[in-house]
């Protein structure tokens, strides 16, 4: 298939934007978006041209290291998968298909479609841990846990930290993620013990950061590859209140 | 051979790692500040590492490749992680998993490191379960198991279909709690690209930030390097983008030996390859081999007929298919080591009963288990590994059979190391895949994990402290000193030379050149003609790439393309010092399986009077032939034997 892209183009963090068309043309619907992109980098590398910078890594839907925003969509026109796993198959020949970074102010672009996410991790070093060395602890089934805990626990946790959420969000809130990993903890019983302090704080460092609020649209769920559910929020709301209560 | 020393403990096998630490030279609290521990690589091996080197007091700098280290390929492993904890009472234990390993690699493994690893085994489900880790679990609220290749216990621990996403996010919560604290400082989007020596003896490191493209220095008091495996040399494999052997090839350029290096793993169960554009292959989780049946049609006009798109699996009769692995492995089955489904899957491909459209794939089967079990059930088991499937080939596994072949996935082979997890150079430390470590010439599923963090969590802790013990009055190292310039001067020479070619092919294409000389000669089979081929190729190929590589852009700033240059350069010379690894082992072993010595049913033949050994090659200059020493292999606790699956 043939395509027009429409992508964004900035040398740098303080530099101004732009978007550029570039066609690109014998596109088979069986390659990725990224083996798409791919193709592209290699024509422009032939031609003498910058290529395009963009995150990318595993490719198999889990590192949360791609981000692309795609015909206004995290991730691109397709549910619950990340940019690497989207194929060509969604798209029909002809199509002008935007591509343009994630755009929040906490996440600052770096060059082109990269974009800098280190907040996340500042809002997990904030708290989203349990404070256990290695060694010393206790046999693995000497803490039994409900099963339907633990899946609720490992529902949460499937996050990949892509970022997608604030993407998605018109206030840029990072809440579905913050709140992801307070749930994972706050459902198991090694989590209870420091369940207070945790939300305290993970929510000061995302407030301080400049996260927006949430205004439940619920765009972060439905954008997000892993189907991380708003449920989450509801249940960090309930500890930050308890928290703040206690 | 007296170059090699691998300071195996005195003592019966199960007390070995016991002595070990009851006579380790220790770090007194108040002196563990005053100590730099450099970490390259944040995944299972690195981030565990980090954080519990910074737990005890040591000053931690780690670095990474990516963004974050949450993003470290450990990540991508689905199935499970492996422990002796004999929870479902079906007979396991330290000596079982133990055996098991040395086994599964096919009698290539140090028998000391490997009970370590199974003993250790245990202490990782532990530390993960504190971490609130959230593994599978029973209605009981008791962790729940499953069973992998090579084994006929279920000893493996999972978190769905993401057990290597939520073991590293359990690593990297750790480490995020010591970067908090201030004992470890975090260095994103950073790559190795050499190591500094001083007085013989690793005292940091060189890297590129790969956002302003400007070369830092580091300085350290010991270097542990943790970056992974090479399977990318290949150009497909399972492996991320990013991974590669550059850490580990520039260690071996500045002394540490590198062992096995021709032993890779090639995993049955993958994607099958369906273009030119194709950047990489995703694999199936070995834990589909639990409940999925691995078949291609009995009559070759079948399987012709379904080349060429004419007939579908689904109307092929139960008794026109040929169960190829229950057939010829009745005890094991579908559960047979990856080697050996590999080989299978090739041996009924090349005979020409492959399908897809290529003829290079075999079905895996949910017809039977979704029958007996539910959709439901299935569902629950592998619901993200069917999605994923389904998103990347546009069929519905539940309903027609998944297609796989084998493909490049994990690294045997690395740096040598001896039982503290030492290199040959001094102070100069190697965890998880990159080094050569406990898996032999193959390694059993779900043992990555295991090794990853046995290495990070409770091994390296202690072999460095040792090491680290007379190193207290030693002052930090000041990164300006003669040594750090000229480590550096030799890297913006590399840099230089690349982006000064200015030719006409783009480094993916001699990346891809490369890989397929890789996989033609060095891949699943091999023959002295082939291999003797390949290191003609390879060294023909890189002359050719310092004459016609293009690399736009220039030094400063990011450029993706010299990131990806300089990963190339190495794996040029790390290909072939796999060929020439490759060609000197004449026998057949695990993964590595040479045409010429096989049994009459076409299994791997080893040879073990001539190769009960570890090959570890010392580099010996640019264009020279590096040797070979020969750690040999003793086995007191185990009788070697020709691997049998059909039989339990």
């Amino acid at each position: 298939m043939d395509l027009k892209l429409k992508i964004w183009r900035q040398s740098g963090p303080d530099a101004k934007g732009e978007f550029k068309e570039y066609p690109i043309q014998d596109i088979s619907k069986d390659s990725s978006f990224l083996e798409m992109m791919d193709v592209l980098n290699e024509q422009l590398v032939s031609k003498g041209e910058e290529p395009v910078a963009f995150d990318h890594d595993c490719r198999e839907g889990i590192c949360g290291m791609c981000s692309l925003f795609i015909n206004g969509r995290p991730h691109g026109p397709d549910d619950a998968i990340t940019t690497c796993q989207l194929h060509m198959r969604k798209f029909h020949d002809g199509e002008t298909v935007t591509i343009e970074p994630w755009r929040a102010k906490p996440f600052p672009i770096i060059k082109d479609l990269m974009v800098d996410r280190s907040a996340f991790d500042e809002i997990i070093q904030a708290g989203g841990f349990v404070s256990v060395s290695t060694g010393g602890v206790p046999d693995a089934n000497a803490i039994p846990i409900k099963k339907v805990n633990a899946d609720l626990a490992m529902d949460a946790a499937a996050c990949i930290g892509c970022g997608a959420c604030v993407a998605a969000c018109k206030n840029a809130s990072a809440m579905l993620f913050v709140s992801a990993k307070v749930s994972q903890f706050a459902l198991l019983p090694q989590g209870r013990v420091e369940a207070k302090e945790r939300v305290e704080k993970m929510v000061a460092k995302m407030d301080d950061i400049g996260f927006g609020n949430c205004t439940n649209t619920y765009a972060c769920e439905a954008e997000c590859p892993k189907e991380i559910s708003v449920a989450n929020i509801a249940r960090m709301n309930r500890e930050f209140f308890a928290a703040k209560v206690s | 051979m007296t170059k090699i020393d691998s300071k195996i403990p005195e003592g019966p096998l199960a007390e070995k790692w016991t002595n070990y630490k009851n006579h380790q030279n220790l770090v007194n609290p108040a002196n563990k500040i005053k100590i730099d521990i450099i970490v390259v690589g944040t995944g299972l091996a690195g981030g565990a590492a980090a954080a519990s080197l910074g737990e005890m007091g040591f000053n931690v700098k780690v670095f990474c490749i990516q963004d974050s280290p949450r993003r470290a390929h450990s990540i991508a492993a689905q199935g499970g992680i492996n422990a002796a904890k004999n929870y479902p009472n079906d007979g396991d234990s330290v000596y079982r998993l133990f055996y098991d390993t040395v086994k599964g690699g096919d009698y290539r493994a140090r028998e000391a490191n490997v009970y370590r690893l199974a003993e250790v085994s245990n202490n990782i489900i532990d530390q993960c379960v504190a971490q609130g880790v959230p593994f599978a679990r029973e209605y009981g609220g008791t962790l729940d198991n499953r069973s992998f290749g090579g084994a006929l216990v279920s000893r493996t621990f999972y978190a769905r279909g993401q057990t290597g996403q939520q073991l590293l996010l359990g690593a990297y919560s750790a480490l995020s709690k010591e970067i908090n604290k201030g004992s470890v400082e975090l260095f994103t989007r950073r790559e190795m690209l050499d190591l500094v020596k001083i007085d013989g003896k690793a005292r940091g490191i060189i890297v590129r930030n790969l956002v302003t493209g400007k070369l830092e220095r580091h300085s350290a008091h010991a270097v542990l390097v943790a970056s992974g495996g090479y399977g990318n040399v290949f150009f497909l494999s399972t492996n991320a983008m990013t991974s590669n052997g550059g850490a580990a090839w520039r260690s071996y350029k500045r002394g540490a030996f590198f062992g096995n290096p021709s032993f890779v793993q090639i995993h049955p169960t993958c994607i099958p390859v369906h273009g030119d554009f194709q950047s990489k292959l995703t694999l199936m989780s070995e834990s589909l081999r639990n409940d999925g049946r691995i078949w291609v049609p009995k009559k070759k006009e079948d399987a012709g007929k379904i080349q060429k798109g004419e007939l579908r699996p689904t109307e092929i009769a139960e008794d026109d298919r040929d169960y190829y692995l229950e057939r010829r492995y009745p005890a094991f089955g579908n559960l047979v080591p990856r080697d050996v489904a590999s080989r299978a899957a090739k041996e009924r491909c090349d005979a020409g009963f492959g399908v897809g459209t290529t003829g290079l794939a075999v079905y895996l089967d949910f017809k039977h288990a979704i029958g007996r079990l539910g959709k439901n059930v299935i569902e629950a088991r592998y619901g993200n590994l069917f999605q994923m499937y389904e998103k990347i080939v546009d069929e519905n596994p539940y309903e027609t059979p998944m297609m796989i072949y084998p493909a490049i996935h994990y690294a045997m082979g690395g740096i040598w190391v001896d039982y503290e997890l030492q290199t040959t150079v001094p102070g100069l430390f190697f965890g998880g895949e990159a080094n050569f470590s406990d898996h032999g010439a193959n390694r059993l599923g779900a043992s990555a994990l295991m090794q990853g963090l046995s290495d990070g969590y409770f091994v390296l802790p202690y072999t460095m402290q040792n090491y680290l013990a007379d190193q207290i009055t030693v002052p930090r190292y000041d990164i300006n000193s003669k040594e750090f310039e000229q480590t550096e001067k030799d890297v913006q020479e590399r840099i230089d030379k690349l982006i000064s070619v200015k030719g006409d092919e783009t480094v993916d294409s001699f990346h891809k050149r490369l890989g397929l000389i890789m996989w033609d000669n060095v891949g699943m089979a091999r023959t002295k003609e082939g291999l003797e081929k390949a290191i003609k190729e390879i060294s023909a190929l890189r002359k050719e790439f310092y004459q016609r590589v293009k690399v736009p852009g220039d030094k400063s700033g990011m450029n993706v393309e010299l990131e990806k240059a300089l990963r190339v350069a190495d794996f040029l010379e790390l290909g072939e010092l796999m060929a020439r690894d490759a060609l000197n082992r004449s026998e057949s072993c695990g993964g590595h399986f040479r045409e010429e010595s096989k049994t009459p049913e076409g299994e791997a033949l080893r040879d073990d009077e001539n190769f009960t050994y570890v090959s570890a090659w010392e580099f010996k200059g640019n264009d020279v032939e590096p040797e070979l020493h020969k750690e040999p292999l003793t086995y007191e606790n185990i009788e070697v034997k020709q691997r049998n699956y059909k039989t339990a």
